[in-house]
């Protein structure tokens, strides 16, 4: 479990976080929606410690994590999966490789161990037979998998997600986020999921966040989110022409 | 301008705090380290024969057309002005200038493609010190493999510049030889020469790595942090020239 509490954060006089109080349940995808600019993404980074807060404290299953030493900090990252926007994959190794480089990084493993849990993951993603690809490559779906793959080569317990499926035709996108949604229930990990796009909220939303203006304005499940009354979340949710309608079918 | 200037100093000097760390793993960085040594050493051998042997015949002809207006100074003496000349500053300074430019290019380039992309943030977010782990292996395989290059630089420049003398009838190719061996002091025209390529070595790492790895935006900055490298490693090189040829001679 992931605990943000009164996270506030500013870059000069600009004021992105104003006092943020959510907690992200494990084995739970957790998602939080919001326009460009609401405070998504630096509210994501602070989770991550990429960003210090200015005041209140992020807590990872019960430890503070402005307080961790930097042996328990480095020890938390190892915890911690990430599967950027645009894969972020490294370009100079194959698909395999980049699975493997946590491993080789990190583990105690033995090479057999290694290409097992290679082979093993890249299974779970369904990328059979891409290990000898280089990400420049294969399809965008297909790097999305590598990343979603390299992020779990080292079983961690949190999973972050910074708009899985942006760039993506929408049955691969489907594809990702089930896969993501399937991934976390499995292993019982703490996922958020930073996105924009209303199918993944519908999709994979155990538990979704609402942002405005560096405020957490509204927070509930998938399918509460449809029903919403809160004049934000409808306009935000029911900006589309299809969720016009989706509206109108569901009064 | 002034206060960016010791902004970047900063910025550079707690970079490279962060580079001299300890590996986190000592077989990854001598994977690494074995690749950098052929991505910017080997892979420069090219550019660094055909530069040499043509810098030693173009500073053999300039030295034989000054000399040859006095008849009482021995034709020998070319040979040796040409050593000295290639030995003191050509293979040092003009060699690790183009390598800045080659090399320099290269680690801005690299590194910033992997800022813009992401890839620096996914090793940070994995718990790596990216900057050890990315521009470590760079500067030792620069501090390795520059020296050999330098020495390979003066042993062709002095055997480009005996063919071309031969070749024109300014010097006979054993003449050059005797020449070259003439009043040779292997502190002054070995070791001296050493010593700049290993500080050159590290700024082109360095200062090319600094560049990229500090990029912030996409595909145009890229561009510019690797002018820049260019720029700012042939700078440092130069100055760096200045102040080891006064502690050096002196």
């Amino acid at each position: 479990m992931i605990q943000a509490k009164g996270i506030h954060k500013s870059f000069g006089d600009n004021h992105v976080l104003k006092g943020v109080d959510v907690d992200f349940h494990q084995g739970e995808t957790n998602l939080i929606i919001g326009r460009s600019g609401s405070g998504k993404t630096v509210f994501l980074k602070t989770i991550l410690g990429l960003h210090q807060p200015d005041k209140g404290e992020i807590i990872y299953d019960g430890e503070v994590l402005g307080e961790m030493t930097k042996q328990r900090f480095k020890k938390l990252r190892q915890e911690i999966g990430m599967v950027f926007q645009g894969g972020a994959l490294f370009d100079s190794m194959t698909v395999a490789q980049n699975i493997r480089f946590p491993l080789e990084m990190f583990s105690t493993m033995t090479e057999h161990e290694m290409d097992q849990r290679v082979k093993f993951v890249m299974d779970r993603v369904r990328l059979e037979g891409a290990d000898a690809k280089f990400p420049s490559e294969i399809s965008g779906g297909m790097q999305k998998r590598v990343s979603i793959a390299r992020a779990i080569s080292m079983s961690p317990k949190y999973l972050f997600c910074d708009e899985p499926n942006s760039g993506l035709d929408p049955e691969t996108a489907i594809v990702i986020d089930q896969l993501i949604h399937e991934i976390t229930h499995e292993f019982g990990m703490t996922t958020i999921v930073n996105t924009h796009d209303m199918n993944s909220v519908l999709e994979i939303g155990d538990h979704v966040i609402f942002m405005k203006e560096g405020h957490k304005v509204w927070e509930g499940n998938s399918s509460e989110v449809l029903k919403s009354t809160n004049a934000d979340v409808e306009e935000y949710v029911f900006k589309s022409k299809l969720f016009k309608q989706v509206r109108q079918a569901l009064r | 301008m002034i206060t960016n200037f010791f902004e970047g100093i900063g910025a550079y000097g707690v970079l490279m705090t962060k580079v001299f760390r300890r590996p986190d793993r000592w077989n990854l960085f001598y994977r690494s380290t074995i690749k950098e040594i052929q991505l910017l050493g080997i892979d420069s051998i090219g550019i660094v024969v055909i530069l040499s042997v043509f810098m030693g015949a173009i500073v053999t002809i300039q030295t034989a057309f000054q000399l040859s207006d006095d008849p009482l100074i021995p034709t020998y003496y070319i040979a040796m002005a040409t050593r000295e000349s290639i030995t003191l500053e050509f293979s040092p300074t003009v060699v690790s200038l183009i390598l800045a430019g080659k090399v320099g290019s290269n680690i801005a380039s690299s590194l910033g493609t992997m800022r813009v992309s992401e890839q620096i943030d996914a090793l940070e977010v994995m718990g790596v010190n990216s900057a050890s782990y990315l521009i470590l292996p760079k500067i030792v395989a620069q501090l390795f493999f520059n020296p050999i290059l330098i020495l390979m630089s003066m042993f062709l420049g002095l055997w480009g510049g005996a063919m071309a003398g031969d070749l024109l009838g300014l010097i006979a190719f054993q003449e050059s030889i005797s020449g070259y061996q003439l009043e040779f002091i292997v502190f002054e025209n070995i070791i001296y020469g050493l010593i700049k390529s290993v500080v050159y070595a590290f700024v082109i790492g360095s200062v090319s790595a600094y560049c990229g790895y500090t990029v912030k935006g996409g595909a145009v900055e890229v561009g510019v942090a690797s002018t820049n490298a260019v720029v700012r490693s042939c700078l440092t090189i130069i100055l760096s020239n200045y102040v080891l040829t006064d502690l050096l001679l002196n």
